[in-house]
């Protein structure tokens, strides 16, 4: 259970406060635009090397983006699994190809409606200049490759079945295939190939020739579904997560986690179930799991108390007991109505060597040292200003919001999301008193406060926007402090090796650098 | 354009298709591969159909699966041996294609056809070849080299074969765990190549590596290469470099680790031999049996009466029959039901005395098991136990044992006991049989589900077998049709069924005089579907009868049906009718 040495203070000088500066939007919003419910993203994930980010919506559809200002994109194994880059230049990505992954389904058995939306992507394992992925919704998680193909054209068959002869290069297979197929349906019947003992001349038949394939220089890219893992799971799917020996995976959900090898869709092994023999005994739910990022048999799990479990898939088969609990004694007399609430851890995330582990809660973003289950490192809050507020926020169900939260690729920074598009960076080197409040638009420092305790002051204009936007739940308070319920920002990830966020408000990707 | 002769039609149609648009045409032109290139030529099939293939490589899995496949078994089409390093281009490629099966294939056919090619097309290309995929820049190739050196190695130069070992060393510590799973799974193999002295300096020093790597996947698969490669070791050397690494094993963090020395543990004492397998195993064994994971326990449960035959009779009775006995209790009833399904063969190994004074017991208090498939599969085995002290011993508790299965609410375990119930009446013997579970057999054939009836028909049959007709005739049978009357048309539907069983096993004589009445008598029901069974029963009985009964009475109640309101029962009526008429004519 050793984490190895993070490198969370990169020396002793307590680190800069980061500058952040807009990089790019994907699917910008223009003024008075309505969102329509399918393009909210719902998903956001670089791959490992940081040259690839894939987003996930609600409509169920998958959009990668590449990197474009890394020297070679195709560039070798070596270079693309080293992410290290000396280059200067922040990280731009461009649109490379969308695909549908999901659609959405009823499951008659239990007259059940499944969403399309896609609830997470994983990146696997990148093998002869594919990428491959994992992208799960509430039930079904798949198994996506995307490949560069080049577009080839086939000519010069045996046999002409237009007779139009043109030009012979130009007549594409798909032209030529139909014939053979409407003559006699499936070939096996309607031919009497030459049996075994049919005797061919010993210098075989010159009239007969092979189809010659023109390849272009065009390239089309191609996602396919390789394999479905499906039926495994009674309630919704909240994570998956890859397992650092490349062939295995974990899903979970509200009770259970099951491990999938990747190349076999049709069984799973149930390692954690905290499902209780009656369910009138239910106090708690399983809410993130992620695997260690090198320890192949260590993964943890968040629950909506609050507690973060770290097991040892090495024990036993059924891992019921856990190896490491991590929680914070509550302070004495705080207990409120809403206390078990806003506990409930709604992401997890290993810091890249694994010794950390990140966690947000409803109101902050806490981190744990896993040799140390006495408490937090350092805790961070992340919209303290909200505390007052949180009958509203039962009332509007806000306070269920699930933020996601993430890490710098060097561990000296996390990252989490909050209301009113807005999104916050923590330094948590010791020392640090970085605490920065950023909006996702085109600037995302005009709004930025000071000091970090103080509840974040709105300006006239956002403000404005904000009602433009025709947004019913608008909260703005006697003192003018406006948390827009519905512009959350959820989903956010931190590129591995740089200093570059993406986060998704609404429809559109915001990235930015510092 | 080429227009083709009429008779080529179907060839060239065939290498069209191989870029046809649909799969299945796809698929259907390269399973004929063969054809193509027999029709093309030797020639034109190295040096166009192969290249031709080499350069579509991006096509789906299945055909790219299927093109593996057939390549593996191309070199007469190639113009044989000589010409065989022709086909390794487009293997190459298909070694490195990120489908797992694919891969696999293609590094078979590989192997299959490096297996054939002359030593120096295998210095030329093979080794060439081995070389390259080990050197892949993606993991996938890297991966399907390891299958391939132990075709590469034996023909190899002194000074290629030590860059061969050292290759190897390489994959076995590459950043890949794929790479290195492959590694240590081909790892046997490969050592089975390699001289002894490099095999003892080499090869175990990977070994070694593999062994304490990171990733339980590739210890456990490291496991299987400690069975292997105590094979090929010396003996001293096997004690000296294996024993202690399986020791190891047995306690790895790793339940799934130990699962697999529990699974290889017959294997790896083989590789180690009696002596060490007694002084070392046994303790690591005796672990096993108590692991806290249930499945290790299960795998090592499994493996008891295997072990134990290596043993002594007293270290088995010293050291592992504790064990078995708190087995016996353990909380997991897979665990029980694992050891249930072995334990009887170590009744033989124990002998007569020990069976009946520690065996014994264990045997009963699983026969008592709340759980079926305990029950069961003790009395799947009791044949071998007994061989060594009699059944009667047993036979007090079997019964209600047999009773209580025989009731069972899940249809599953009645079907289960009764396919072993021909079984115990042989070894308990006639008496027995007639005493306690002749009424059970007939209480099935009246069971709510068809799948017991039906296998409770059966068992009938069986029976008559077993004890012959004369006692079929004074203890079953008389039961059995006394069912006919049943007042529900499912059961005697049944017993139509044992009947027709029945038959061909008690004769004709039994047949006619006592079975077929009951037949035409059941040709009156007034359920059509009896009707229509009495025929397709009258229809099985016309071979074994005499021909006079079936002018007198089989052909009168056929003939009758035939003209029957019901279109299935006239159906069945004049198909039996037919078949009579033929059964006539060829006799």
């Amino acid at each position: 259970m050793n984490g190895g040495d993070d490198v969370v203070v990169a020396s002793e000088e307590p680190l800069q406060p980061l500058e952040w500066k807009f990089s790019q939007v994907f699917g910008e919003r223009a003024a008075g635009e309505e969102v329509q419910e399918v393009d909210i993203i719902s998903a956001i994930e670089f791959d490992k090397s940081g040259n690839h980010l894939a987003t996930g919506d609600r409509g169920g559809r998958v959009v990668l983006f590449e990197r474009t200002d890394s020297k070679d994109q195709h560039g070798s194994r070596r270079d693309l699994e080293s992410t290290d880059y000396s280059s200067s230049r922040h990280p731009e990505f461009r649109y490379k190809t969308e695909f549908q992954s999901h659609e959405p389904e009823f499951d008659y058995l239990k007259s059940l409606e499944i969403e399309e939306k896609i609830n997470k992507i994983k990146w696997c394992q990148t093998a002869n200049g594919s990428v491959f992925l994992l992208s799960t919704n509430d039930k079904t998680i798949k198994f996506w490759k995307v490949q560069e193909k080049k577009v080839k054209k086939i000519s010069d068959m045996n046999i002409d079945p237009s007779k139009a002869i043109g030009n012979g290069s130009s007549s594409s297979n798909s032209n030529s295939s139909k014939p053979h197929l409407a003559n006699g349906g499936s070939s096996d019947k309607s031919y009497n190939y030459p049996s075994n003992d049919f005797s061919f001349p010993p210098g075989g038949l010159p009239s007969l020739r092979l189809p010659s394939v023109v390849v272009s220089h065009e390239t089309s890219l191609l996602a396919r579904c390789r394999r479905v893992y499906a039926h495994a799971h009674d309630y919704h799917i909240n994570s998956i997560s890859n397992n650092s020996d490349g062939e295995t995976f974990i899903s979970a959900d509200d009770l259970r986690i099951n491990l999938w090898n990747l190349e076999i869709s049709n069984q799973s092994f149930n390692i954690v179930d905290v499902k209780p023999t009656n369910m009138e005994d239910l106090t708690e739910v399983i809410t993130s799991a992620e695997f260690h990022p090198t320890h192949c048999n260590t993964l943890a799990y968040s629950s909506s108390k609050g507690s973060i479990r770290l097991i040892d898939l090495r024990q036993s088969a059924l891992c019921d007991s856990h190896a490491k609990l991590f929680e914070e004694q509550e302070a004495p007399g705080s207990r409120s109505f809403f206390t078990e609430i806003i506990a409930s851890i709604s992401d997890i995330k290993f810091a890249k060597e694994g010794r950390y582990i990140l966690s947000r809660d409803y109101m902050t973003l806490k981190l744990w040292d896993i040799n140390m289950d006495s408490g937090p490192v350092s805790t961070f809050r992340v919209h303290e200003y909200l505390r007052p507020k949180l009958c509203d926020l039962y009332e509007n169900d806000s306070i269920f919001d699930k933020f996601e939260c993430c890490l710098s690729g060097d561990g000296s920074r996390v990252s989490t999301g909050s209301y009113s598009n807005l999104f916050r960076v923590f330094g948590c080197a010791p020392g640090s008193t970085e605490a920065t409040t950023l909006e996702a638009s085109k600037n995302p420092t005009r709004r930025q406060v000071p000091t970090p305790s103080r509840p974040s002051r709105s300006l006239g204009n956002s403000l404005t926007r904000v009602v433009r936007r025709g947004a019913e739940n608008t909260g703005v308070d006697a003192n003018g402090n406006s948390f827009d319920f519905t512009t959350k920002l959820l989903h956010l990830a931190w590129h591995p090796s740089e200093n570059s966020i993406a986060c998704a408000a609404a429809n559109s990707l915001y990235m930015y650098y510092a | 354009m080429a227009m083709v002769d009429q008779p080529l039609y179907p060839i060239a149609v065939l290498i069209d298709e191989l870029k046809n648009e649909d799969i299945q045409l796809r698929l259907n032109s390269i399973r004929r591969l063969s054809t193509i290139a027999r029709a093309l030529g030797e020639e034109r099939t190295r040096k166009e159909l192969i290249p031709f293939l080499s350069e579509n490589n991006d096509d789906d899995d299945e055909v790219l699966l299927a093109t593996a496949e057939e390549l593996g078994v191309f070199v007469p089409y190639v113009g044989g041996v000589e010409h065989a390093s022709v086909l390794l281009p487009p293997l190459e490629t298909l070694c490195t294609v990120e489908e797992t099966c694919v891969r696999d294939k293609s590094v078979e056919s590989l192997c299959r056809i490096g297996a054939q090619m002359r030593e120096q097309d295998l210095v030329d290309h093979f080794i060439p070849l081995v070389k390259r995929l080990a050197s892949g820049e993606w993991f996938t190739a890297r991966v399907s080299s390891c299958g391939l050196f132990h075709i590469a190695y034996p023909s190899a130069p002194e000074a290629l074969k030590t860059e061969l070992r050292t290759i190897y060393g390489q994959l076995c510590q590459d950043d890949m765990p794929m790479v290195r799973r492959s590694a240590a799974t081909n790892l046997g193999k490969f050592a089975a190549t390699v001289e002894a002295a490099h095999l003892k300096t080499d090869i175990m020093s990977v070994f070694d590596d593999l062994t304490q790597d990171d990733q339980d996947s590739v210890r456990l698969l490291a496991v299987e290469g400690c069975a292997a490669l105590g094979k090929l070791l010396e003996p001293q050397d096997c004690v000296a470099h294996i024993l202690p690494v399986i020791v190891n094993f047995s306690q790895d963090k790793s339940w799934r680790v130990r699962y697999m020395v529990a699974n290889q543990l017959y294997e790896l004492c083989e590789a180690v031999g009696p002596d060490s397998t007694k002084t070392e195993l046994v303790p690591a064994y005796v672990r096993l049996l108590r692991d806290n994971e249930a499945e290790v326990r299960i795998a090592a449960a499994g493996k008891v009466t295997k072990f134990s035959r290596i043993l002594s009779p007293e270290l088995a009775i010293q050291h592992i029959l504790p064990c078995v006995k708190e087995l016996s209790t353990d909380s997991s009833q897979h665990v029980r039901s694992a050891l249930a399904s072995v334990i009887m063969g170590m009744a033989p190994v124990l002998g007569k005395d020990a069976t009946i004074e520690q065996l014994l017991p264990i045997f009963l208090s699983l026969l008592k098991d709340e759980f079926p498939d305990v029950r069961l599969n003790i009395i799947s085995k009791l044949d071998q136990v007994n061989q060594v002290i009699g059944i009667d011993l047993l036979s007090q508790s079997l019964l209600p044992a047999i009773v209580e299965l025989a009731e069972d609410r899940h249809w599953r375990v009645r079907l289960a006991i009764i396919e072993y119930i021909p079984l115990l009446a042989s070894q308990l013997g006639v008496g027995f049989f007639d005493d306690k579970l002749g009424a059970l057999c007939m209480q099935w054939l009246k069971d709510k589900v068809y799948s017991i009836r039906d296998a409770a028909a059966n068992n009938v049959k069986r029976l008559a077998e077993e004890f012959g007709p004369e006692w079929a005739m004074q203890h079953i049978i008389p039961q059995v049709l006394d069912m006919i009357n049943d007042p529900h048309y499912l059961y005697r539907m049944t017993i139509l069924h044992a009947i027709s069983l029945l038959a061909p096993v008690l004769g004709s004589e039994i047949t006619s005089t006592n079975l077929l009445p009951l037949v035409v008598n059941a040709a009156k029901d007034r359920v059509p579907n009896i009707k229509f069974n009495v025929a397709k029963v009258l229809q099985s009985i016309i071979p074994i009868v005499e021909e006079s009964v079936v002018e007198s009475t089989i052909k009168p109640c056929l003939v009758e049906l035939s003209e029957d309101p019901d279109v299935d029962v006239r159906f069945f009526a004049s198909q039996a009718l037919q078949s009579s008429d033929q059964v006539k004519m060829s006799s």
